[in-house]
C-alpha cells in the first residue's frame, strides 16, 4: 500500500468517526426530546379530562345567574317603576345608566334621575351618613357625613345653624292643652257627638 | 498519483470539514430543543394540577342555584309586601 492510500483510509476514518459522533449525539437528543413530549402529552390529556365538564358547569352557572337578574331587574321595575330603577342602578353603579336594564331596551333612552330627587332629603342624609353608601351618589364629589372622631358634632351639622350656634333665637315652641292661650280648634262641634251622616239612598242597580 | 494525493486533500480539507459542520449544526439545534420539551412539560404539568380546582366548580354551580333559589323566595316575599309602582302592570 502506498502512501496516498494509507491517507485516504485516515481520512475516511475521520470523516466516519465524526458521523458516528455527532449522530449518536442527535440520537440522544431526540430520545430526551421524546420523553419530554411524552410527558407533556400525558398532562395534556389531564388537563382535557380535567377541563372537560368546565364548559357545561359555568354555562348552567351562568343561566342561574341570568334567571337571578331577570327576576331583580324584573321586580326593581315592578316595585320602582322604570324611570325610578335606572336612576337606583345609576345611583348604585355610576354610569350603568347607560347600559340599561337587559330585559328593558327602553331603559336606555331614560335619563337617570338623580337620586337625591327620588327620594326625599332625609333620605339622602341619611345614607350620607354610611360609608360608601351608594345613595351618595347624589353629591359623590361630597364626603362623607359621619365623623368617626366627633360622631356628636358631625351629627349636629345635620340639623339647621340656628339650632347649633343661637338656640335662643329658635321660635318658641306653642303651648298646646286646654289651658293655652292659643285653641287651635275653635269649632263648636268639638266634644259633641259626632253627626250621623245621612243614610245613602239605595236606589236600584 | 498525482490526483489521488488532491482527493486525499480535498477529502481532508474541505469534506471533512464540511461534514463536520453540518454535523454539529444538526447536533446543536437537537440539544437546544431539550430544554424547551422539558419547560413545556413543566409547564403542561402545573396546568393540569391548577385545573385540579375545577371539580370544585360543582359545589359553586349548587351554591349558585341555592342563592338564586334563596333570591326567588326574597323576592316572592317583596313582592307580597311592596306596592307595585303606579302604572306598572303584571
Amino acid at each position: 500500500m502506498n502512501a496516498a492510500g494509507a491517507v485516504m483510509i485516515v481520512a475516511v476514518a475521520l470523516i466516519v468517526l465524526a458521523l458516528v459522533y455527532y449522530l449518536v449525539s442527535v440520537i440522544v437528543s431526540l430520545k430526551r426530546i421524546t420523553d419530554g413530549l411524552d410527558e407533556t402529552i400525558a398532562s395534556v390529556g389531564e388537563i382535557l379530562e380535567k377541563s372537560a365538564p368546565v364548559n357545561g358547569i359555568v354555562t348552567a352557572i351562568n343561566q342561574e345567574l341570568d334567571a337571578g337578574v331577570d327576576l331583580l331587574e324584573g321586580m326593581l321595575v315592578q316595585k320602582a317603576g322604570l324611570s325610578d330603577a335606572v336612576g337606583l342602578v345609576e345611583g348604585l353603579y355610576p354610569g350603568a345608566a347607560a347600559a340599561g336594564l337587559r330585559n328593558f331596551p327602553e331603559s336606555t333612552e331614560i335619563t337617570a334621575p338623580r337620586i337625591g330627587e327620588v327620594y326625599t332629603r332625609g333620605t339622602l342624609t341619611l345614607a350620607r351618613l354610611g360609608r360608601e353608601s351608594p345613595l351618595a351618589a347624589g353629591n359623590p364629589a361630597g364626603p362623607a357625613l359621619r365623623d368617626t372622631q366627633r360622631g356628636s358634632l358631625s351629627a349636629r351639622l345635620l340639623y339647621p345653624e340656628t339650632r347649633q350656634s343661637r338656640p335662643e333665637s329658635l321660635a318658641r315652641s306653642p303651648v298646646i292643652g286646654t289651658d293655652s292661650p292659643e285653641q287651635y280648634e275653635q269649632r263648636e262641634d268639638i266634644g259633641q257627638p259626632r253627626k250621623r251622616l245621612p243614610e245613602p239612598a239605595s236606589g236600584g242597580d | 498519483m498525482i490526483l489521488w494525493w488532491i482527493g486525499n486533500v480535498v477529502l481532508l480539507v474541505v469534506v471533512l470539514p464540511v461534514v463536520v459542520y453540518l454535523l454539529r449544526g444538526v447536533n446543536d439545534a437537537a440539544k437546544s430543543i431539550v430544554p424547551s420539551v422539558r419547560q413545556i412539560a413543566a409547564a403542561a404539568a402545573a396546568g393540569s394540577k391548577d385545573l385540579d380546582a375545577a371539580a370544585l366548580l360543582v359545589t359553586t354551580q349548587d351554591q349558585v342555584e341555592r342563592t338564586v333559589a334563596g333570591v326567588a323566595n326574597y323576592g316572592g316575599s317583596l313582592d307580597v309586601i311592596v306596592d307595585d309602582a303606579p302604572g306598572e302592570t303584571r
